[in-house]
C-alpha cells in the first residue's frame, strides 16, 4: 500500500495512557475513542489531524496497557500507519491484528521531524522523506505475520482459512 | 542446546520437543482471561468468526476494572460479559460480591499453575510467572481468536537472566526488587524479551514478593517474567492448583543474552518518580521533602493479604496525615475477609484510611481516587504515566505497600523505619 502524509512527530515511551487514557474505556467506539486520542500529550492532535496524516514516536511506543483501543483509536483519527524507532510488543501484536500498519526504523527515526511529508510503502517498507529527500527502509515483518497483515488483521485472516 | 524456562513452556505447548529464540511458534493454552475493558470489544470480535468457544472451563472473566459499574456505559460493558458469560456457561466468570481484581484471584483460587501457559488481554497477566507459569498481555483480537480455538501464536523471547543473591533485609519487598530492576535496565530494557529469575536469592522472595515483580515484568517491556518452581511455590500451589501440571527448570546450558544481577541485601526502600517506572530513586536518596496528597494501598501489583499485612504493621497506633487521604483496597474478597478477621481492617480505619471493595479503580484512573490536577500520590500499583490516575498535571510515585503506609503517616515520601 502506497501512503503520502504529514507528520505528527511524538518522542519516546509514548505510552497507550496517552494514546487513550483509560477514563474513555467505557466505550469502545472507534469514533468516540478517536475524539480523545493523545488529549493528556497533545489536545490540538484529535482536533487537527486529517485522515493520511501519519504518526511518528520513537523508542518503546506504545508501552503499558495491552488496550487495543489504543491502536483502534490512531486507526479512526484516518492515521494509516505509525513509524517509530521501537515498538512496545503488545502494541505492536494489536496493530498487526487490527490491520494498522506499524513500521519499525530504529534511530533513522530521529531524520524525520513534525510537518515533514512522507512517502510509505508499507509492502516494501520503503519510507521516502519528501521534505528532506531521506530515504529508510523499515524491518520486516516475520513470515506468517506478514499473511495477517496482508489479510488485514486476524479475524480476517482466521475466517479466510 | 538447552532450553529456558520460558522456551520449554512454550514447546511443551507447541507439541515440539524444543524450540529456541526467534522461532514463530503456534500454542494451546491452558487459560485464557479478559476483563471488563478488554472483554467486551473481544466478545463482538470473537462473534464475527462464528465458532463455539473453544473451552468454557478454560475461560476466564473478570469485571474488575470499572465495578461495581463505575457509570452507565461501564455497566454495559459488564452486561455484555456477564451475558456472553451465562449464555457460554464460562467456568470462571466472577460475579460482584465474588470477584477480585483479576490477577490476584486467578493465583489465588488456583486456576493458573507451574508449567501453565496463559494469554489474558490485560498487560499484567505476566504476573503468573511467578507460579512457575508462562503468561502474557494481549489485545483483544488475540482474546477472540484465542476464545474460539484455544490457539495463539507467539514469537519464542530471548531472555535475560536476573540473577539474585544475598539476603533481603526486612524492610524490603517485591516491589523494591521490580523498581530497582526496571531502573537499571530501563522501560524498555527487556523489549520484546523474557525475564528469568534466578540465583540462590530466589528463595528469600515470598509468593506475594513473587507475584509483585513477575506483574512488573511489562514496566520493563517484557513479554513474560517467570520464577523457578521451588519450595516456595510448591506450598503455594499444592491442593489449590486445580488443572494437572507439569514444572519446568532452566538446562544448566539455557541460553540467556544477558545476565543481570542484583544482590537482595544492598536494596533500600525505593520509589519510581513520575512519569515512568524506571525513575527509581532511594527513597533514602531524596534531598528535597516531597509532600503528598494521597496514598493508594492495592492493586494487581500489590494487593494481597501478606501486602496489607506489612502496611498494617506500619501504620499500628498511627493516623493517616491530616493532609492526606489513603485509600487501602483488598484484592480480592478472601482478601478482604482474611483482612477483616486478622483486625487488619480497624488497623487501616483506625488511622484514618478509606477501606473499598476489591477493584482496580484508581490505579488506571478508572475512580475511587482520581487525583485533581497537580495532587501527588504515592502508589502501590503499577504505572505512573502521565495522567495515568486522574488530571494530567497530577502525579504518581510507584512504591512498595511499607514505604506507601510510611509515606500516609508522614504526608510526604517516607521510609518505614522514619516513623517512630
Amino acid at each position: 500500500m502506497e501512503l503520502k502524509g504529514k507528520v505528527w512527530r511524538y518522542g519516546d515511551n509514548i505510552d497507550t495512557d496517552i494514546i487513550i487514557a483509560a477514563r474513555y474505556l467505557n466505550t469502545f467506539d472507534p469514533q468516540e475513542l478517536a475524539k480523545h486520542c493523545m488529549f493528556d500529550l497533545d489536545e490540538s492532535f484529535a482536533r487537527n489531524v486529517q485522515a493520511g496524516d501519519i504518526m511518528v514516536g520513537g523508542k518503546n511506543f506504545g508501552c503499558g496497557s495491552s488496550r487495543e483501543h489504543a491502536p483502534v483509536a490512531i486507526k479512526a483519527c484516518g492515521v494509516p500507519v505509525v513509524i517509530a524507532a521501537s515498538f512496545a510488543r503488545i502494541f505492536y501484536r494489536n496493530g498487526i491484528n487490527i490491520g494498522l500498519p506499524l513500521l519499525e526504523i530504529g534511530d533513522d527515526v530521529e531524520k524525520i521531524k513534525a510537518e515533514d511529508v512522507l512517502e510509505v510503502d508499507t509492502g516494501t517498507g520503503e519510507i521516502r522523506n519528501l521534505t528532506t529527500g531521506d530515504v529508510f527502509h523499515a524491518h520486516p515483518l516475520p513470515g506468517f505475520v506478514q499473511e495477517i497483515a496482508q489479510a488485514g488483521g486476524l479475524i480476517n485472516y482466521i475466517k479466510n482459512k | 542446546m538447552g532450553m529456558n524456562m520460558s522456551e520449554k513452556i512454550l514447546a511443551r505447548h507447541a507439541g515440539l520437543a524444543e524450540v529456541e529464540a526467534g522461532q514463530l511458534v503456534i500454542c494451546n493454552l491452558d487459560v485464557v482471561l479478559a476483563n471488563d475493558v478488554t472483554g467486551p470489544p473481544s466478545i463482538k470480535e470473537f462473534e464475527k468468526i462464528g465458532r463455539p468457544v473453544f473451552d468454557n472451563a478454560k475461560i476466564a472473566l473478570v469485571p474488575d476494572h470499572f465495578q461495581p459499574a463505575k457509570d452507565i456505559k461501564s455497566a454495559e460493558l459488564a452486561k455484555i460479559m456477564r451475558d456472553f458469560a451465562h449464555k457460554h456457561q464460562i467456568k470462571h466468570y466472577f460475579e460482584q460480591g465474588r470477584v477480585g481484581i483479576e490477577h490476584v484471584i486467578l493465583p489465588e483460587k488456583g486456576i493458573v499453575g507451574p508449567g501453565m501457559l496463559t494469554i489474558g488481554a490485560d498487560s499484567h497477566t505476566c504476573t503468573y510467572g511467578a507460579v512457575n507459569g508462562f503468561s502474557t498481555g494481549v489485545g483483544t483480537t488475540d482474546l477472540a481468536v484465542a476464545m474460539a480455538t484455544g490457539k495463539a501464536w507467539f514469537k519464542v523471547p530471548e531472555a535475560i537472566k536476573v540473577e539474585l543473591t544475598g539476603k533481603k533485609p526486612a524492610d524490603i519487598t517485591g516491589k523494591d526488587v521490580i523498581l530497582t530492576l526496571i531502573g537499571m535496565i530501563g522501560v524498555d530494557g527487556a523489549l520484546y524479551k523474557s525475564l528469568e529469575f534466578a540465583g540462590e536469592g530466589v528463595k528469600e522472595l515470598s509468593m506475594t514478593d513473587r507475584l509483585t515483580i513477575a506483574n512488573m515484568a511489562i514496566e520493563a517491556g517484557a513479554k513474560n517474567g517467570i520464577f523457578p518452581f521451588d519450595e516456595v511455590t510448591k506450598e503455594y500451589v499444592e491442593g489449590r492448583v486445580e488443572q494437572p501440571y507439569e514444572p519446568v527448570a532452566p538446562d544448566a546450558d539455557a541460553k540467556y543474552v544477558q545476565t543481570v544481577n542484583i544482590n537482595l541485601s544492598e536494596l533500600t526502600p525505593v520509589v519510581a518518580f513520575p512519569h515512568l517506572p524506571g525513575n527509581t530513586k532511594r527513597v533514602a536518596s531524596l534531598k528535597e521533602p516531597v509532600g503528598i496528597d494521597q496514598v493508594v494501598i492495592g492493586s494487581c501489583t500489590n494487593g494481597r493479604l501478606e501486602d496489607l499485612r506489612i502496611a498494617a504493621e506500619v501504620f499500628k497506633g498511627h493516623k493517616v496525615h491530616e493532609h492526606v487521604r489513603c485509600i487501602v483496597i483488598p484484592g480480592s474478597q478472601w482478601v478482604y475477609q482474611q483482612a477483616m478477621h486478622e483486625g487488619l481492617l480497624d488497623i487501616f480505619i483506625d488511622a484514618g484510611a478509606v477501606v473499598s471493595c476489591p477493584t482496580c479503580g484508581p490505579c488506571l484512573g478508572g475512580y475511587m481516587g482520581i487525583l485533581a490536577a497537580g495532587e501527588k500520590c504515592v502508589s502501590t500499583t503499577n504505572r505512573n504515566f502521565l495522567g495515568r490516575m486522574g488530571e494530567k498535571t497530577s502525579e504518581v510515585y510507584l512504591a512498595g505497600p511499607q514505604t506507601a503506609a510510611a509515606s500516609a503517616i508522614l504526608g510526604r515520601i517516607a521510609e518505614p523505619k522514619e516513623v517512630a
